[in-house]
């Protein structure tokens, strides 16, 4: 399964980062191989709509589950209707991508199955 | 002539100043709050508001049966408010601006649009003369600017016959006078309420608040290449930054208003600078003057 972290930095032992739709770059696992790359987040810039953007791109890469340590309504629903799983990372822990892949692995993450805070302001005022 | 009065934060006095600039001019005149979130022009020059026209923006709805699921319609939304996941199709209206590029690129003609009404607009006349029209954005619509683009071309009938836009022109014509009172801060709504105007009047205190919120609305003023100037509200309560700023980017000091305890208690009544001190009558009657002048320059 190809699964996809949201982390500031461009390796594996890079910190994991809770923002889904603002964190720099996501790093791609294979959760058999353990084969990973980094994608840079197109969203990290975005004045509106970050969530939607970058669960549209990580679905572009084909991943079948991302973690990160929150996830907006609109982000959620597009991640949905995409078929992607959401699972949440603690985020008081300062852990790398590998260590969260480790907990995944085991078991220890949970899933969820819609927004896990109510959004920010989204339309910027255009 | 078309004047906007701006001030980076809220609570400079701003709307007193404009109303007090209404009820000195020479009229007819149309007055515009384009503070769309929060009007409140209307408690000082008390209109009878007969009009109303609601304000909506076109939001895209695509039809399941003829959509092809190209993504296209995504792809050129630069506000992110659709997104085509599969054969799944969501749309997120409280992001999308309404600006029809969806719609238009759409091969399969699928999208079609129906309107979502964010605001209203109101309008009527304010003593004889005053030709008032407000603006007022839906509670939790984050999306003030078409409600303030509608407001500026608003035309409504009057007493005094068919209210029309006025054009902007030069701040030494004579073709009539629109007065527009812009929300606070520095982001897209004041860009909105400033564009097309030919001069800007910029409220501010002397502090280091102040003088903060001044320079950003003196850069949007810069960049749409409108002339503006400056009044003091609160003069003599804080330090010098804010003339030492006008000073040096030459920008013309129109008025300055002290702190009175007087102004204080008449505006939390709802009554105008103008109205409240004769003090102030010459000065106000003055400024159109003033502003033709710089105009000139
Ligand atoms: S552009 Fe038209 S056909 Fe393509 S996904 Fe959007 S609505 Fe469907
Ligand atoms: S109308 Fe414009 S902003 Fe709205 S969804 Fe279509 S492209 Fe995006």
């Amino acid at each position: 399964m190809k699964i996809a972290i949201s982390i500031s930095g461009d390796h594996i032992n890079a910190a994991f980062d809770p923002r889904f739709g603002r964190a720099p770059t996501f790093c791609l696992v294979d959760s058999e191989s353990g084969a990973w790359s980094i994608h840079p987040n197109p969203a990290i810039s975005s004045s509106g709509g970050a969530g939607i953007q970058a669960a549209q791109h990580i679905a572009k890469l084909g991943v079948q589950a991302v973690i990160s340590g929150a996830f907006g309504p609109n982000a959620a629903q597009t991640l949905e209707a995409a078929g992607i799983k959401m699972f949440i990372a603690p985020t008081d822990e300062s852990l790398t991508a590998a260590e969260v892949m480790q907990r995944f692995k085991s078991g220890q993450l949970s899933q969820i199955d819609q927004a896990t805070h109510r959004g920010y302001h989204e339309r910027s005022h255009g | 002539m078309i004047i906007a009065i701006a001030s980076g934060k809220g609570g400079t006095g701003k709307t007193a100043i404009a109303t007090s600039l209404a009820l000195a001019a020479k009229r007819p005149l149309r007055f515009l709050d384009c503070d769309v979130e929060a009007p409140n022009a209307a408690l000082f020059l008390k209109p009878k508001l007969e009009h109303r026209k609601p304000v909506g923006i076109p939001i895209p709805v695509i039809d399941e049966e003829l959509c092809s699921y190209c993504g296209r319609c995504a792809a050129v939304c630069e506000f992110h408010a659709i997104a085509i996941m599969g054969n799944k199709s969501l749309i997120f209206p409280e992001l999308c601006h309404g600006c029809g590029s969806c719609t238009l690129i759409c091969p399969e003609h699928a999208i079609r649009e129906r309107i979502d009404t964010i605001g209203v607009l109101e309008g009527g006349s304010a003593l004889p003369e005053i030709q008032f029209a407000q603006g007022i954005l839906n509670i939790g619509e984050p999306m003030a600017v078409p409600v303030i683009r509608e407001l500026k071309k608003w035309s409504f009938p009057s007493p005094t016959g068919q209210i029309n836009p006025i054009e902007q022109t030069s701040p030494a014509s004579s073709n009539g006078l629109e007065i527009r009172d812009a929300p606070p801060g520095a982001s897209c709504p004041v860009v909105e309420t400033l564009r097309g105007a030919d001069f800007a009047i910029l409220v501010t205190e002397p502090t280091p608040f102040g003088y903060h919120d001044l320079r950003q609305v003196v850069e949007i003023c810069r960049d749409l290449n409108i002339p503006a100037g400056v009044i003091i509200n609160r003069d003599g309560i804080g330090e010098k930054t804010v003339e030492e700023f006008c000073a040096s980017e030459g920008l013309p000091i129109l008025m300055r208003i002290p702190l009175q305890r007087n102004l204080a208690q008449a505006l939390a009544q709802g009554e105008t600078i103008y109205t409240a001190d004769v003090r102030f009558r010459a000065p106000f009657e003055q400024l159109l003057t003033k502003i033709r002048g710089i105009g000139h320059v």
